[in-house]
């Protein structure tokens, strides 16, 4: 490890610490208005309310209908993370054990939808669900959360299951194992990390991901972000301490998968594709 | 007519079975399960991106290529690109301006884990909520303002929401956690030995940024930079929810928007759309296109 001593360098490093504590304390600052606000009796032009309830919460919960809202939250975002992770694991699974012709072809195809801005391909397919008729249901919302969570899927499993020692399933080859017991004795132990790693990153992504599922929710198919873009859209029907009571219960519902999704995964994968294993030097 | 019957017969032999030669090709059993994957990405995204573009040159009336004409002509329409441009550009080129030094930085923590999950928040956490925080901390009776105000910097509030700066802030706090640990996980790639060679041998420490980091960096940064460019050009619900929706921040994903779900008219949304992207697709391979002229190749030390 290298430290530099001068005079110049130690301005250099106290400049870089301030910005990031000035970045992290905005950010506290933005997450606290909202968690305050939500408490708050009343709250105009001063630094703390006057005073602090919880009736938000219950007036919140009555008035946007929560109850339905988180069940269909749930139901999609659980939908989405199981068919997502059965086709995207299959489909890596291929990708990582065989080389074939055009499989550069296929990788480009699975890349696309991660670099494509969501409205580009979301527009289109939204006119297409409502002219089949999907549009404004709940299967419409899983189908579109569906298209940028399989590649997702695939990319992050790709190196998880390069990984893996293809002697090993030989050799379970060998001792007699069928494709049925190869894949629930050998490979699932096996990819289990990476798999609720790759899956716990879809589900916080997909609940999150509001623009494709805003294009396609109806009033019964909304998901909790969507409601929330709503209820802030039409800010001035409903008191702001209701809106941010919601916006907490859609923090807390994120912030639990977070937690549990970083007891799995390094927190740059949730923005990276899994790094390869770096080789031994 | 016969001999060649039997001279084919008698090849047939020597020649494996299709499998066999599939197989040998990469194609078995375990080549096909590609296909439930491939199947659902072709009729999911590359079938309705198809739908778009035929249904972006069948307008509601006129010529083939009504959509894109109206698009270009009505300033109210082009304008869109030029805002969507001015706010991703400069907030995708802070942000990386940002994340370069601060991960040189915690590149040398030990306890690195607090840091990066905090940066996770703002990601976890998605655009909406961010927008709806920002509006009253940036507020003019916000803590951001006031705190401004008792340090003394302002002697009145200023005004950063409803405008490009709501928007711009937004970005910056979702944007930058995104490109800091892409950046973080470019630098931890570079082997130290690199640098522990350019500091015995008397390099400074900003020769060694220059001359050893930065090149080594590059294509990590270029990389950066498109994928945080992509979410910045996407931008929507800040933009609606923080910015002048109408004015300043009109960006490209709102008109496209509005032309398909609130003028029904899906024909000039998909052309709309097909322009974001193709606008977006210039970028990145303008950007990709200057990595060209840097050094490509081995970012870890070789012994020997």
């Amino acid at each position: 490890m290298i430290r530099d001593r001068g005079l110049g360098s130690k301005l250099w490093r106290t400049a870089v610490w301030a910005v990031t504590l000035l970045f992290i304390l905005n950010l506290l600052g933005v997450i606290a208005t909202v968690v305050t606000n939500s408490l708050a009796t009343r709250w105009l032009g001063t630094w703390l309310p006057v005073d602090f309830t919880t009736r938000w919460y219950f007036a919140a919960w009555r008035e946007f209908q929560l109850t339905e809202v988180l069940l269909v939250t749930f139901q999609v975002v659980f939908l989405v993370t199981l068919l997502s992770g059965l086709i995207g694991i299959t489909t890596a699974y291929a990708l990582a054990r065989r080389d074939f012709a055009g499989k550069r072809f296929v990788v480009l195809v699975f890349l696309l939808p991660l670099l494509v801005p969501p409205l580009t391909y979301g527009i289109p397919l939204a006119t297409l669900l409502y002219q089949v008729g999907l549009g404004g249901s709940f299967w419409g919302v899983v189908i579109i959360n569906l298209v940028p969570s399989i590649p997702f899927v695939v990319l992050v499993m790709i190196p998880f299951i390069e990984q893996i020692d293809p002697r090993v399933e030989a050799a379970a080859r060998v001792f007699g194992a069928g494709t049925g017991s190869l894949f629930t004795r050998i490979l699932l132990p096996l990819l289990l990390p990476g798999m609720l790693a790759a899956l716990l990153l879809v589900l916080v992504r997909t609940i999150a991901m509001f623009e494709l599922t805003f294009l396609v929710a109806g009033p019964t198919s909304q998901t909790l972000v969507v409601s929330l873009y709503y209820a802030v859209f039409a800010s001035g029907v409903r008191a702001s301490q209701s809106i941010d009571a919601m916006a907490v219960v859609y923090m807390v519902t994120t912030l639990f998968w977070l937690i549990l999704a970083l007891r799995f995964v390094n927190p740059t994968q949730i923005v990276a594709r899994a790094k390869q294993s770096q080789p031994a030097h | 007519m016969s001999d060649m019957v039997l001279q084919g017969a008698a090849q047939r032999p020597a020649r494996p079975a299709l499998k066999t030669r599939l197989a040998a090709k990469g194609f078995d059993g375990t080549t096909l399960l590609v296909l439930p994957g491939l199947i659902a990405v072709l009729a999911l995204f590359i079938y309705p991106f198809l739908y778009g573009v035929v249904d972006s040159l069948t307008p509601q009336a006129g010529a083939w290529y009504e959509n894109y004409r109206r698009f270009f002509s009505d300033p109210f329409l082009y304008n869109t690109i030029s805002a969507t441009l001015w706010l991703a550009l400069p907030v995708t080129l802070l942000n990386l301006l940002l994340a370069v030094p601060i991960a040189f930085r915690v590149r040398l923590m030990r306890r690195q884990r607090l840091l990066t999950t905090l940066l996770v928040l703002p990601i976890t956490l998605g655009t909406v909520l961010v927008a709806e925080g920002l509006l009253n901390f940036l507020g003019p009776q916000g803590w951001f303002n006031r705190t401004l105000i008792l340090i003394g910097l302002l002697d009145t509030p200023l005004r950063l929401t409803n405008n490009y700066w709501g928007v711009f802030a937004s970005l910056l706090i979702t944007g930058f956690p995104f490109a800091f640990l892409l950046t973080l996980s470019y630098v931890t790639g570079i082997d130290p030995a690199i640098e522990q060679a350019a500091a015995t041998l008397g390099a400074s420490a900003w020769r060694r940024f220059t001359r050893i980091f930065l090149p080594l960096l590059v294509p990590g940064l270029s990389v950066t930079f498109c994928l945080a460019f992509v979410q910045a050009f996407a931008v929507f619900p800040s933009a609606v929810l923080l910015g002048a929706p109408a004015g300043a921040t009109r960006v490209i994903s709102i008109a496209a928007y509005s032309a398909a779900f609130e003028e029904y008219n899906h024909s000039l949304g998909s052309a709309i759309a097909i322009i974001m992207g193709a606008v977006q697709l210039l970028v990145v391979l303008a950007v990709l296109g200057l990595r060209g002229f840097f050094y490509r190749g081995s970012a870890s030390g070789t012994k020997g």
